[in-house]
């Protein structure tokens, strides 16, 4: 169980606001956090990986990891992170960026297989394209094996094919693994087919929170929270 | 000619070298932490270290020369502390040379790091320490890395620099042969007792070295953007 209840002040586009989160997630949940640009999600996103600080608590199952009395560097922390720009480390190739993190190369061989990146183990990673980029990252976040993994729109930057195709890799890697993960998107179709539970935020507060089915009723839907 | 240029006393060139060579082996080690440190703080401390880190560019090399002095000297504290604990006077010795060069070339080894270090994607160093790594491990293995082009321009125009360096390095140093008479000096030195011929040759030698310089630099930054297709 990880336990949520951060606050911190943001400076956004939309003017000021309190990100205020409370918010209890089972292990092995996949939730999708949804919401318009400038609601927080990042934010919350990077609280919970210690790239950013806030006040409040965080509860990773028996561990602190952000509380009154520590708060444990991103390097302590069990995160695995896609960033949607990718973040990989362009001076080593795929099969390095993965051992960089982890240097077990049978967990390194089995992601590869896994995402179809097999053949392009040995290739630097500045000669692939988006979708190959995002799949060595979310391949480089699952070998921490990590207890939470967060991804930030991971789907955004990639056309329809290589979304749908993603989408099977985030969906194959979650059912093999089990990890507890947070994914920030604005893909209704994907938040739906991926997810257990759908959170909606707006201007920093949880707007909704319920099963995908629940949350894409007309009479509660994502958009009527968001007033689109 | 060929008789001349074997002829030649070669002693001011190697003095150069070897001063140029100390100095941004230093340097390196100390504005690396430095260039990273300013890179990525958004301390108010910030503009006055970056203020007092590029004061060599802008500043006379007689400013420089005369502080420097002042600051080596047997009477000063740090002249002090190396005659007594390590024997070595720094005022008209090469070891006062290094410490002055290194002063003086500061900016030009931190202001190329530090440019580099600010373009690369914040998003990566945050996947390194995601990936459980620490600041060194960081900079040493991502950072680094991919800042080649900046890496490659601080480290040769910083012995550039410093082999070209003339006033600073009479004044500290004057023009001890073996010691501190380098090839700027020795130069110098040629043209006041009108030996033009030798001064012909000794500059020659140090503009073809400085254009060579130059061009490894901008060759190695165009090779590095033709391959990243930029």
């Amino acid at each position: 169980m990880i336990q949520i209840n951060i606050q911190k002040e943001l400076h956004g586009s939309s003017g000021d606001m309190i990100l205020d989160v409370k918010l209890s997630i089972k292990k092995g949940e996949f939730i999708a956090l949804m919401g318009e640009s400038g609601s927080g999600k990042t934010t919350l996103l990077r609280v919970l990986a210690g790239l950013e600080t806030a006040k409040g608590e965080i509860l990773v199952e028996e561990d602190t990891w952000m509380g009154d009395k520590q708060c444990l560097a991103p390097q302590q922390r069990e995160i695995g992170f896609v960033f949607q720009d990718y973040a990989l480390f362009d001076n080593m190739n795929v099969e390095e960026n993965l051992l960089f993190v982890n240097e077990d190369k049978n967990l390194a061989s089995k992601l590869l297989e896994m995402t179809e990146l097999t053949a392009l183990s040995k290739r630097n990673v500045q000669g692939l394209s988006g979708g190959q980029k995002q799949r060595v990252s979310l391949c480089r976040a699952m070998m921490k094996k990590p207890t939470l993994l967060l991804m930030d729109e991971p789907l955004s930057a990639l056309d329809p094919a290589m979304r749908s195709k993603l989408e099977e890799e985030i969906l194959k890697l979650h059912k093999t693994f089990g990890t507890t993960t947070i994914m920030v998107s604005h893909d209704t179709d994907a938040s739906y087919h991926l997810a257990d539970r759908i959170v909606v935020m707006k201007e920093g507060l949880i707007a909704g929170d319920g099963r995908p089915d629940e949350m894409l009723r007309e009479t509660s839907s994502i958009s009527y929270i968001l007033s689109i | 000619m060929i008789e001349t240029l074997q002829n030649m006393d070669y002693t001011p060139f190697i003095l150069s070298f070897k001063l140029a060579g100390l100095t941004t082996l230093i340097l390196f080690v100390v504005s690396v932490p430095l260039a990273w440190y300013l890179s990525q703080t958004r301390s108010k401390v910030k503009p006055i270290l970056e203020a007092f880190t590029a004061l060599p560019i802008v500043l006379p090399p007689s400013v420089i020369g005369f502080y420097l002095l002042v600051l080596l000297s047997q009477n000063s504290p740090l002249g002090q502390f190396f005659d007594e604990y390590l024997g070595v006077k720094l005022v008209f010795s090469f070891t006062g040379l290094v410490v002055a060069s290194c002063f003086y070339s500061l900016p030009f080894m931190v202001q190329p790091l530090q440019s580099g270090f600010e373009s690369l994607n914040k998003h990566m160093i945050e996947a390194s320490y995601l990936a459980g790594k620490s600041k060194l491990q960081t900079v040493f293995k991502v950072a680094l890395p991919n800042i080649k082009p900046a890496l490659f321009t601080a480290l040769i125009i910083t012995f550039a620099h410093t082999v070209g360096e003339f006033g600073v390095v009479l004044m500290v140093g004057g023009s001890i042969p073996g010691e501190t008479k380098v090839a700027s000096v020795a130069i110098y030195e040629m043209v006041e007792v009108l030996e033009y011929g030798n001064a012909h040759i000794y500059s020659g030698i140090m503009l073809l070295m400085s254009f060579m310089t130059l061009l490894a630099v901008y060759i190695f930054n165009h090779t590095q953007n033709r391959k990243f297709g930029l």
